[in-house]
């Protein structure tokens, strides 16, 4: 670009664009925010208070199969009221758990050793190493673990020297699966949580006397918990919405799983709706404490 | 911390454990891709090119891909006009509300997809009429902005503001800072985001399930045809195709950005 380009000072329209954006602030920010927030507000906001309403719409399920929109509490009171209900609910939130902490454990050695361990090379070999199954299929994921899990699969055939067998499919499976699919998601926010602990402050701790334990214990895991926590954001919430890894290597039943037969077979979507509140409240509830323990920062 | 020679080793050991574990999966897919035998147990028979070649030639398998590159095409030009404007917004400006703005983009992935997919489909199921290719674009989308704004902003937050501010002073108007400053310095953020929001919604199937009505893209394809045991070995085949589709273009991303972490 020469600099004739530049200097030229003809009231052009952009230039005179610019001038009005340059004494009015708030036309700039409304004009970058219009668009990407119009389209969240309406298409996901939206969406969501329409999910929420037909939470209190009516199913008739005897005569008509139709939906009238009134307002009522009866699809909460089923929920509430049927232990089947509930016992899916607890069961997924259970599992989310399970597969949260369980992932946690497992990420820390190798995020440790990305974020703290490794020099430049290594830390950004791992780093490809770590995103590129974590991009891989979800679903590439499951069929992976049908076929390590089957009857005639890789585990069985591993296990039966040991006369032993392997969990088949069922509970066990949908928590491993699950476990093996999101753990990606623990690792990397993980990894950048321990490249971000100065190292000067691990020496400090030595120099003060704390042992290893200790050192990790007061001063590695109190400054690595919001990225814990960053990464349990994904792993909770994509175990706690699981429906198809569910019923994959499972007959169990998951929040999802009700939702989509209510959906998609039966046609009760009050009920779907009604019952994809539980998701969101428990989302809700553990972004806020996310939030509370910094974790936004973190992400 | 000192970490003590055995501590080193057990550090390092459990990682290697860890990453053999994660790829034994992925690599067991690429073998059965090319396993003889229709029976799915374990060990493979032998290798042959028989299901690839089925898989190349499935005329489903076929428009479900066609299908899957457009709508991922599509809903990735609309992340990333709408993430970059976003990411701009938030990092230059401080205005009313920011805090909410940063925190509603990462909302359709913090969320599980599945209250996404059921939102967007009761929304346009009874006031718009029903679903469509542009229903499941307009899915797809919501969630890829995410991709491309957390890329961008953190290019922008590595970038120091006086370099607009300096082109501002030398006289050129906006339009010619976007371009001849902005633009250069987020153009491999922006093709990082551009490659991941894609492969992302390549491979979506929550969202894409509750949107997509009666068009079948590539994973609504595979789910329908694992219930098929005729149909497995080409399943797997697919599944190959499927992990090299969404190997390269993380791969080209890690690359292009060498920072763009850009999970979720």
């Amino acid at each position: 670009m020469s600099a004739g380009q530049l200097s030229t000072t003809r009231p052009t329209l952009t230039r005179r664009i610019a001038r009005i954006l340059a004494r009015w602030p708030r036309i700039r920010v409304a004009s970058l925010l219009a668009a990407p927030v119009g389209w969240l507000v309406v298409f996901y906001l939206g969406s969501l208070a329409v999910l929420f309403a037909a939470a209190f719409w009516h199913y008739d399920a005897n005569i008509t199969f139709t939906i009238t929109k009134t307002f009522s509490f009866e699809n909460f009171v089923a929920l509430i009221s049927d232990p089947v209900y509930r016992s899916i609910a607890g069961r997924t939130v259970m599992i989310a758990a399970l597969v949260n902490i369980t992932d946690a454990v497992l990420a820390f050695p190798i995020a440790f050793v990305m974020g703290k361990l490794a020099g430049p090379k290594l830390r950004s070999v791992l780093g490809v190493l770590v995103l590129m199954p974590l991009w891989t299929s979800y679903l590439v994921k499951i069929l992976a673990w049908r076929l390590i899990l089957s009857d005639g699969g890789v585990l069985n055939w591993l296990l039966k020297p040991l006369h032993l067998s392997g969990p088949g499919f069922g509970e066990v499976a949908v928590y491993l699966v699950l476990s093996y699919i999101w753990l990606p998601y623990m690792i990397l926010p993980l990894a950048a949580g321990f490249e971000r602990v100065p190292t000067s402050l691990l020496e400090a701790s030595t120099d003060l006397g704390a042992r290893t334990w200790h050192t990790f214990r007061s001063v590695v895991l109190p400054l690595v918990f919001p990225a814990l926590v960053a990464g349990s954001i994904f792993t909770f919430s994509l175990t706690l919405g699981d429906y198809i890894a569910v019923s994959q290597v499972s007959s169990t039943q998951f929040i999802g799983s009700v939702i989509y037969d209510n959906l998609g077979v039966v046609g009760d979507l009050p009920l779907a709706a009604a019952f994809a509140t539980v998701p969101v409240l428990v989302m809700v509830v553990y972004l806020l404490l996310a939030r509370r323990a910094g974790a936004f920062e973190a992400l | 911390m000192q970490l003590s020679r055995r501590l080193r080793v057990v550090l390092v050991g459990s990682t290697g454990c860890l990453l053999v574990v994660i790829y034994v999966p992925i690599l067991l897919i690429v073998l059965y891709a090319f396993n003889p035998s229709k029976s799915q147990k374990w060990p493979v028979t032998g290798l042959t090119l028989q299901w690839i070649q089925a898989a190349i030639g499935n005329p489903g398998a076929r428009s479900a891909l066609v299908l899957s590159v457009q709508v991922g095409l599509i809903a990735t030009g609309i992340a990333l006009v709408l993430g970059s404007l976003l990411a701009a917004a938030v990092h230059r400006y401080h205005f009313f509300g920011r805090n909410v703005v940063s925190f509603l983009v990462i909302l359709p992935v913090a969320f599980p997809g599945i209250v996404t997919g059921i939102a967007l489909n009761t929304t346009f199921r009874t006031l718009f009429g029903g679903l469509s290719l542009f229903t499941l674009i307009v899915g797809h989308a919501t969630f890829c902005v995410v991709t491309v704004y957390n890329n961008v902003i953190a290019r922008m937050r590595r970038t120091p503001g006086s370099l607009v501010e300096a082109s501002a002073d030398l006289g050129a108007d906006p339009l010619q800072t976007f371009r001849f400053v902005t633009l250069p310095v987020i153009r491999s953020a922006l093709i990082a985001g551009a490659l991941l929001a894609f492969a992302l919604s390549f491979d979506e199937i929550i969202v894409t399930t509750f949107t997509a009505g009666f068009n079948e893209t590539l994973p609504i394809w595979i789910v329908a045809n694992l219930s098929r045991p005729n149909q497995l070995p080409i399943v797997n085949a697919v599944a190959l195709g499927v992990i090299i589709a969404s190997a390269i273009p993380v791969y080209l991303a890690q690359r292009v950005a060498s920072d763009a972490a850009g999970y979720g």
